[in-house]
């Protein structure tokens, strides 16, 4: 799709990035010790340390990934947002005080605190390193997916942007400013979220979204052997087919210009749908509905084909409360668009056919994950599997465990977890609202699912949308800031100081640190540009199974068995964190979207990995600790 | 390097309370969120039965989800700290 950079836009940005830059400036002032670099001092308030969870969690891939994912497959993208609120409940009720009473500046302190055990301190660091990483990559792949609308600039050039910005938010200040950056984004994208939704509401919806709403054409047809013969509209010439089992499409020519069409029978009669496509041509061209990308004939979708008020069918519905926009949705049929590869000769062509879709069926799961029409045992095991690590990988992410140990007391980390859960749910709920706002206003770009939410308020008008835009790249500043203190203090405080060894005053431990910030922000730009197009959520997924499976074991049992061992602990970490990412990179998703090959090949038919990988490590921890007792118990005497 | 605590603090009398609250609250929600599920396993039609204000079962179910955290956050802190109140005189 083409955007075109808006000077306001830029504005924004411009003003938001230099406000960030100095509020580090003014913080690395103050900046000179470990417990400032890593901690924050512990001196946060509990209340601006709750607002910077939610800044820290609410990432690219909750603003932008779950409202694209519910702008597209309906209520399925809403499971997201349960799961991952609940997982905090898991954070809150069994993890937040333990954590902070026992740990200083990372969670491998807490893991060790009764065993000082160097076997803990490598595996928690690695775990630490490779769930940042997982996590860092969407990050900064969003980072460039965003610049290039907002500021007209190409992916890679977004990636560095971030990347340097980023680096330097850390390796000033430290936490300090990572807390205050995502206290003052946090805040912004829960009032900009109201807002939209209002917006949303206050709206209502409309069989017609806008005026200068693209009209799809239906044609009448003539099949002779089952394929197109001849179309009513004279001015069309047939030039191509496709047809398999579940697909049959007609490319039509018409001043020069070749177009995809959806044949479909409807009462009766065949008919030709228009369908929007892109061609990617053997001379390594793109065509958009069979011209350049500068023609604007990429149509902006999403529509509501059938609308029922009060029992009759209408065309608007003027504005409405949140539960009657629900209830509106549920009855009504929404067009759909479904993406269909093919290959047309030499030329690669990507199709989005329309797909009417019943409100009832776009309001509950199943359009993504298959638990009704057309389940089977595995996509249920799969359904299951991924709310398992959604619920159990919250209490685990190495970037929101460090949140901890910024507040002066636990009662202050208990508190702030419950301003976390307060602001996350109320962002959560309204996620629904704009994922299926964008759904029915006509905005969604086809190529890309995690531009619904600034789409959506561009059609609010520029100022909205040049501020969600900015906010959304605050986001993903936030979030790598947090995730490259985690990151740096893996490598300086766990790996150098603790498992290496080596002696340093409390000003080296921070130049440790800034120097394995800047590492870290490098590694990530690299990854960000050599993953461009790889797809978000699956990288999100990863790290949320991965945190679950190798962290989550090793903390609960620490705290709630006393015949947990150092061993049993790395052990658990290590089985944790071999079967989750081993699941994946053999998942049926992973053969599609990485390694381009058929998912049938894919050697284990299972895409979420925590209903194994997690139980395995909470096994593996009791097996071998049990295995232990006497070595370390005798040890210890 | 030292692994001890950020910040020291005076022992905290209240703590075995707070776990023992803790793990409770955690097992009930954990039940309603296991409900969830498997109504989403065993019978998922019925997440699409019009239950409240003609929203389905579904949306009221997962609104029920996060509002539920949330009350739950509150009363455990309301309790968390009466008790550290009443014993950390």
């Amino acid at each position: 799709m083409i955007y075109t950079a808006s000077p306001f836009a830029i504005g924004i940005f411009v003003a938001f990035v230099l406000a960030v830059l100095v509020l580090s400036s003014y913080f690395a002032k103050k900046t000179q010790s470990s417990k400032g670099y890593y901690a924050a001092g512990g001196t946060i308030h509990w209340a601006v340390n709750g607002i910077a969870f939610a800044g820290d969690y609410l990432s690219a891939a909750s603003f932008l990934g779950i409202c694209g994912m519910i702008a597209f497959d309906g209520y399925d993208g809403f499971l997201y947002s349960i799961g991952y609120l609940a997982g905090w409940v898991v954070a809150l009720f069994v993890v937040a005080e333990p954590l902070k009473r026992f740990g200083k500046y990372t969670f491998t302190d807490a893991l060790n605190y009764k065993f000082n055990s160097k076997g803990i301190m490598l595996t928690a660091a690695i775990s630490t390193l490779v769930v940042s990483v997982c996590y860092l990559i969407p990050q900064m792949v969003g980072a460039g997916d965003l610049v290039t609308p907002l500021l007209g600039l190409p992916h890679y050039m977004g990636v560095v942007l971030v990347g340097v910005i980023v680096i330097f938010i850390v390796a000033t200040a430290g936490m300090t400013s990572t807390t205050y950056v995502q206290f003052i984004k946090g805040g912004l994208l829960i009032v900009l979220s109201t807002v939209l939704t209002i917006g949303i509401l206050n709206k209502g919806i409309s069989t017609q979204p806008y005026e200068g709403y693209h009209q799809f054409k239906s044609i009448a047809t003539t099949l002779t052997n089952e394929e197109v013969s001849a179309v009513s509209d004279s001015s069309y010439t047939i030039a191509g087919a496709f047809k398999d089992k579940s697909n049959h499409f007609v490319k039509l020519q018409k001043d020069g210009v070749a177009t995809w069409w959806q044949v479909a029978t409807t009462d009766g009669n065949t008919v030709l749908k228009e369908a929007l496509s892109m061609t990617k041509t053997a001379d390594g061209k793109t065509l958009y509905n069979g011209e350049p990308k500068e023609a604007k004939k990429f149509f902006q979708v999403g529509h509501v084909s059938k609308l029922i008020v009060d029992g009759k069918e209408v065309d608007e519905t003027g504005a409405m409360g949140p539960f009657e926009f629900l209830a509106t949705v549920d009855k009504a049929e929404i067009v759909r668009f479904a993406k269909v590869a093919i290959k047309d000769g030499h030329d690669k062509v990507t199709i989005w056919k329309q797909n009417p879709t019943s409100g009832k069926d776009i309001m509950r799961p199943g359009l993504k994950f298959k638990v009704d029409k057309g389940a089977t045992f595995m996509s249920r095991l799969n359904f299951l599997s991924l709310m398992l690590a959604l619920f159990l990988g919250t209490a685990a992410l190495p970037h929101i465990l460090i949140r901890y140990y910024t507040v002066p007391s636990p009662k202050d980390a208990r508190k702030s977890t419950i301003v976390a859960i307060g602001s996350i749910g109320f962002f959560y709920i309204l996620t629904l609202f704009m994922g299926l706002g964008a759904m029915t206003t006509g905005v969604l770009d086809m190529e890309s699912t995690n531009m619904s939410a600034p789409l959506l308020a561009k059609y609010f008008g520029v100022t909205l949308f040049s501020c969600i835009c900015a906010l959304a790249f605050a986001t993903v500043l936030g979030t790598v800031s947090g995730l490259i203190v985690a990151a740096s203090g893996a490598v300086a405080h766990d790996l150098m100081s603790g498992f290496l060894g080596i002696e340093m005053t409390d000003k080296g431990q921070v130049k440790a640190g800034k120097i394995a910030a800047v590492v870290v922000g490098c590694i990530a730009i690299i990854l960000g540009i050599l993953c461009k197009g790889m797809n978000v959520s699956f990288l999100v997924g990863l790290a949320f199974a991965v945190a679950a499976s190798a962290n989550l074991p090793a903390i609960t049992m620490l705290l709630f068995w006393k015949k947990t061992t150092s061993k049993g602990i790395a052990a658990s970490i290590v089985v944790g964190i071999i079967t989750s990412l081993g699941i994946i990179l053999l998942s049926p998703s992973t053969y599609a979207d990485v390694y381009k090959l058929p998912s049938t090949q894919a050697p284990i038919p299972l895409d979420n990995p925590g209903i194994i990988s997690i139980p395995l490590g909470y096994l593996t921890l009791i097996v071998v600790s049990l295995l232990t007792q006497k070595k370390e118990k005798g040890a210890a005497a | 390097m030292s692994h001890g605590p950020s910040t020291q603090w005076e022992e905290d009398k209240a703590s075995d309370y707070k776990s023992k609250l803790g793990m409770k609250m955690f097992i009930f929600y954990v039940l309603v969120y296991a409900g969830f599920i498997i109504i989403n396993l065993v019978n998922p039609k019925a997440m699409g039965l019009i239950v409240f204000a003609g929203v389905n079962l579904a949306c009221v179910y997962g609104f029920g989800l996060i509002i539920l955290a949330i009350i739950m956050g509150l009363v455990y802190n309301y309790k968390c700290t009466r008790k550290e109140n009443e014993l950390n005189k």
